[in-house]
């Protein structure tokens, strides 16, 4: 009997299908079906100018939009040949941008997945704690959500004076509201019952399906991108990538409270060490050849590969979304767990219907 | 001598006159251009040497070709490769990764889909993000582009 | 040790004795004026007024006026109460700032002399106006307002019935829980004169365990892969919780010898020094108010707490809410219900709360027993004047049972969904062991000496 599990459902983050099929309460085969989000993406960027595809790929994934604009900006001016001629300034507010958007999206993944497991109290202590954050992007750049921030050759604008000083009352604020998440999650007796040895992810079969970022991180693999391949400031800054060798729900919200706790830190960093200067060059407007820029995006490995032609509209923009990915790995977690865990195990991978359909 | 220099000599030396162009794009990043038959062979070479992770496949249409543009990854040792594999235009088709990497399922599907690549070998060759009954690829440079779509006044439309 | 001011027999007795005697006077006089002109009509009304007047007609009257006084009391004032208070207090754990300011947020209050200053911040700046209370009416009338849609394939008999059923079956558990001395249905006085129902708790069981039928033909008769499974796994739920409720019951019930629960409730009057010799070193009852008194919760802790978690999964309450979990059931056995169906069902789980809170209070917390004042008020009523000492058994009744509901509450706030298999698990290999053990503790205290 195959169950399907949305497209219109109330847990599943977005709209996408899983056609499972049963024996008793145990699943036996899993098949997502996804697309149905799809707006074509790489084909409407082909139309646009280089600069204009940002206000696309924002809206790719509308939860965590400054990091996919900053890849498709690092892309492009790796395309361009300017890559090296970005102020500094303007790198470490890209970091910060980053950073702050990271916390945002990891936070609604909270607000998201307590509710999956019947914790409802979770959902509005996470929001609470995003409004400062999306307040915090707000003073920055203006928006909550869909920012338009960064820009083919450096970001729009420069940070408001007083921004180090929110930033450092937000994050002090936060961490103590972290300790009453852990009490709430980590030492709550239910939730580990849920989500203790749910929704394995092996280590060998992570890397060969080709699951990145949190989800990885959480089956032991240390495969951060802002270590391994760093861009902008990343590489002046110091941090540890969290990894966790469980594998399963509780490994993968630990990971998520750990990268929230290094983002702060990155943060508060990134504000002491910014350099005085320009935050912008201007980008020329064509492009000729072909590159790609991968970064470590909240859920993943985000990978743009640009082609230009000379005009001054690309090519061919492609858009490699880490939930892509993570989601053929789904059939192979899925098998052999209870029904009643499914909707817990999607809440844990973190799906961004957006990214994933382009 | 970096890791970079090592794939590319370990590729050169056992593929010596089927790479089209090897160069080194930037520290840790070596491209890789191939004809589409030793597409196969080329990529179960890296998996051996410890790249154990596809990234991407793109497929890009350059309207005389297709290019189907790989991006493998290894973790261990800190590297990746980007194989270009040519196709020719008339004839889409080219050998599935999946034996070697299971994660190009999807980026083969999604392929086919929007540009039309046959992946021989793909266990599940479906469309993924389209309607199972859509006609066309649209990614495909003959696909009609809705272009700029400028505001038209109902002066202009009645023909002023 | 309290009085109860609300004698509902009493009351409704006099109530229809004094409505009835008003009718005959009326209808009397009717008939005298009739009698001269037209005797067959005055000898027919003076028949009506006879039949008015007379005994079985008035305990008639009197029995509906209880049983709708009870029902009013639960559904009217206590759902809704008990739904406005939930809301107010989760609200406040979820810190959410508009919803969770109640009496406060009415400004007349800052007119009052001294506390007054509490309230003039939110004269000044109101977030919203009154309390909310009525928010919950507001939801009754809009679900009174939808349609019933019955879906097309369903079983239409079974479909309609297992509401019914439901709410009949959560309703029928009031008519055997006393909420005082004299606010009782089920109530006879016995040998002593004092109220006793011999086997209240027995009957109350009985209608507890109903609940499954409903809820399983409910999600059979929907016609839909979802609801069946629903209801097949609320059913397996509440028939594996019903063990260790009843076992926990059977430790009182040894302990205390009867089924009665006026009975417990006297019980639990006497120090826990006098009723257990080896702790006699404690105050006993003329000691106010220093005294421990004997309520079972101390004497009983594991019959206490394996109570306390099956009556929170009889509830369906969060912990143990995965029949109806939104996460892949929607809203489980009750999707396919609509309009005011799906309003009783709905409004149901909160009085089978307050049922099982209600048997909590009277097994383990004392019932209506507390301290209290002597006031020179008092009572008439047909054996003699009853004096008024406040606060009365009703309110300490009320006061203790919403107490041991907001600790429901809080739980079920606090923790995330318990899967089935875990839920069957607690159930059976947790509960159960620790039930009986309570049974055993109550052999011991009775066959040792220890509790008299």
């Amino acid at each position: 009997m195959w169950i399907n599990m949305g497209p219109q459902h109330p847990m599943t983050h977005g709209l996408w299908n899983l056609k499972v099929r049963v024996d008793g309460e145990t699943v036996v085969e899993a098949r997502p079906e996804i697309g149905y989000l799809h707006r074509g993406v790489e084909k409407i960027a082909e139309v646009r100018e280089f600069h204009k595809v940002v206000i696309l790929t924002d809206r790719l994934c509308y939860v965590s939009s400054v990091t996919w604009s900053h890849a498709y900006c690092l892309a492009v001016e790796e395309l361009m040949g300017i890559s090296d001629r970005i102020p500094a300034r303007g790198r470490y507010l890209r970091v910060i941008s980053n950073e702050l958007q990271r916390v945002a999206s990891h936070l609604m993944w909270l607000a998201a997945y307590a509710p999956d497991l019947g914790l409802l109290t979770g959902l509005l202590w996470s929001l609470r704690e995003r409004e400062l954050f999306l307040d915090l992007l707000q003073a920055l750049t203006g928006q909550r959500m869909n920012q338009n921030y960064p820009r083919v050759g450096g970001v729009r604008n420069d940070m408001p004076a007083t921004f180090a000083r929110d930033c450092e009352k937000v994050i002090r604020h936060f961490h103590k509201k972290l300790e009453e998440y852990e009490d709430l999650f980590e030492r709550n007796k239910t939730f580990r019952m849920r989500t203790e040895g749910v929704g394995v992810l092996s280590k060998a079969d992570g890397l060969a399906w080709g699951v990145t970022g949190p989800n990885l991180r959480a089956s032991g693999v240390d495969y951060d991108l802002r270590k391994l391949d760093p861009y902008d400031a990343y590489a002046d800054l110091k941090f540890e990538p969290a990894v966790e060798p469980g594998g399963d729900n509780l490994a993968r919200y630990l990971i998520r409270i750990e990268e929230m706790r290094t983002s702060c830190d990155l943060i508060l960093q990134a504000v002491k060490r910014i350099p005085e200067g320009p935050y912008r060059i201007k980008a020329p407007r064509r492009a000729e050849g072909t590159a790609f820029r991968r970064t470590e995006d909240s859920r993943g490995e985000a990978l743009f590969y640009v082609a230009g032609d000379g005009g001054d509209r690309p090519y061919r923009v492609k858009i490699r979304s880490p939930i892509f990915c993570t989601m053929s790995a789904v059939p192979t977690i899925m098998r052999g767990e209870k029904i009643a865990d499914v909707i817990g195990i999607m809440g844990s991978l973190d799906v961004c219907v957006g990214e994933m359909d382009k | 001598m970096g890791v970079e220099e090592e794939v590319k000599r370990d590729l050169e030396s056992r593929f010596a006159g089927q790479l089209k162009a090897s160069q080194v794009l930037r520290p840790r990043v070596l491209q890789v251009r191939i004809d589409r038959k030793d597409l196969l062979p080329v990529a179960k070479r890296l998996k051996e040497s410890g790249f154990e992770h596809l990234s991407c496949i793109s497929a890009v249409d350059w309207l005389t070709r297709y290019e189907s543009v790989c991006h493998i990854t290894s973790w261990s040792r800190n590297c990746l490769v980007e194989v270009i594999a040519e196709i020719p235009h008339d004839d889409p088709k080219l050998d599935s990764l999946f034996g070697v990497w299971p994660g190009a399922d999807y980026h083969e599907r999604e392929a086919w889909d929007l540009m039309g690549i046959t992946y021989t070998g793909h266990p599940n060759l479906e469309r993924i993000l389209l309607p199972a009954d859509f006609k066309y690829h649209p990614l495909r440079k003959d696909f009609p582009q809705e272009v700029d779509r400028q505001y038209v006044s109902r002066r202009k439309l009645g023909g002023g | 040790m309290s009085g109860h001011i609300v004698d509902l027999f009493g009351y409704s007795h006099a109530l229809m004795g004094w409505l009835m005697a008003r009718a005959h006077d009326a209808i009397s006089g009717i008939g005298s004026g009739l009698a001269g002109p037209a005797p067959p009509v005055a000898d027919g009304l003076s028949n009506m007024g006879a039949v008015l007047v007379a005994p079985w007609f008035i305990t008639l009257q009197t029995w509906l006026i209880a049983v709708t006084a009870v029902i009013m009391w639960c559904t009217a004032v206590n759902l809704l109460l008990m739904m406005w208070m939930e809301r107010k207090f989760y609200s406040r754990l979820h810190d959410r700032v508009g919803i969770k300011i109640g009496l406060t947020s009415m400004g007349f209050l800052a007119n009052i002399p001294i506390l007054g200053r509490l309230f003039t911040n939110f004269v000044k700046r109101p977030s919203h106006l009154g309390t909310g209370f009525l928010q919950n009416v507001a939801d009754g009338v809009k679900l009174v307002q939808k349609e019933n849609i019955t879906p097309a394939k369903a079983d239409r008999f079974t479909f309609h019935v297992a509401p019914v059923l439901i709410a009949v079956s959560t309703l029928l558990i009031f008519a055997g829980i006393p909420f005082s001395e004299g606010f009782a249905l089920m109530k006879e006085p016995n040998a002593d004169g004092l109220p006793s129902n011999p086997l209240g708790i027995l009957f109350i069981l009985a209608a507890f365990g109903l609940a499954p039928i409903g809820i399983l033909i409910g999600g059979w008769s929907s016609n839909n892969k979802y609801t069946l499974l629903g209801g097949m796994r609320s059913a397996a739920m509440l028939l594996s919780y019903e063990i260790p409720l009843i076992l926990s019951i059977v430790a009182v019930v040894v302990l205390t010898g009867s089924l009665d629960p006026f009975e417990i409730v006297r019980q639990q009057t006497q120090g826990l020094g006098e009723a257990m010799p080896p702790l006699s070193f404690l105050p006993g009852s003329g000691a106010a108010p220093l005294y421990i008194p004997n309520w079972f919760f101390l004497v009983q802790f594991p019959a206490f707490l394996v109570f306390f978690i099956a009556a929170l999964a009889e509830q369906e309450r969060i912990p143990f809410d995965l029949p109806e979990a939104e996460a892949e059931l929607v809203e489980g056995w009750l999707t396919e219900y609509s309009g005011m169906r799906f309003g009783l069902v709905f409004g149901f789980k909160w009085l089978r709360g307050l049922a099982g809170s209600a048997l909590l209070v009277i097994l383990f917390l004392g019932g209506w027993t507390g301290p209290a004042l002597a006031t020179p008020w008092s009572i008439p009523t047909d054996t003699g004047t009853v004096p008024i000492l406040l606060p009365p058994q009703e309110l300490w009744f009320m006061l203790k049972v919403y107490g041991v509901f907001f600790l429901w509450v809080w739980i079920s706030w606090t923790f995330p969904r318990v899967r089935i298999d875990q839920i069957l698990n607690i159930g059976w290999k947790k509960l159960i062991p620790l039930a009986l053990l309570a049974i055993f503790l109550s052999i011991a205290l009775r066959l040792f000496g220890v509790y008299r």
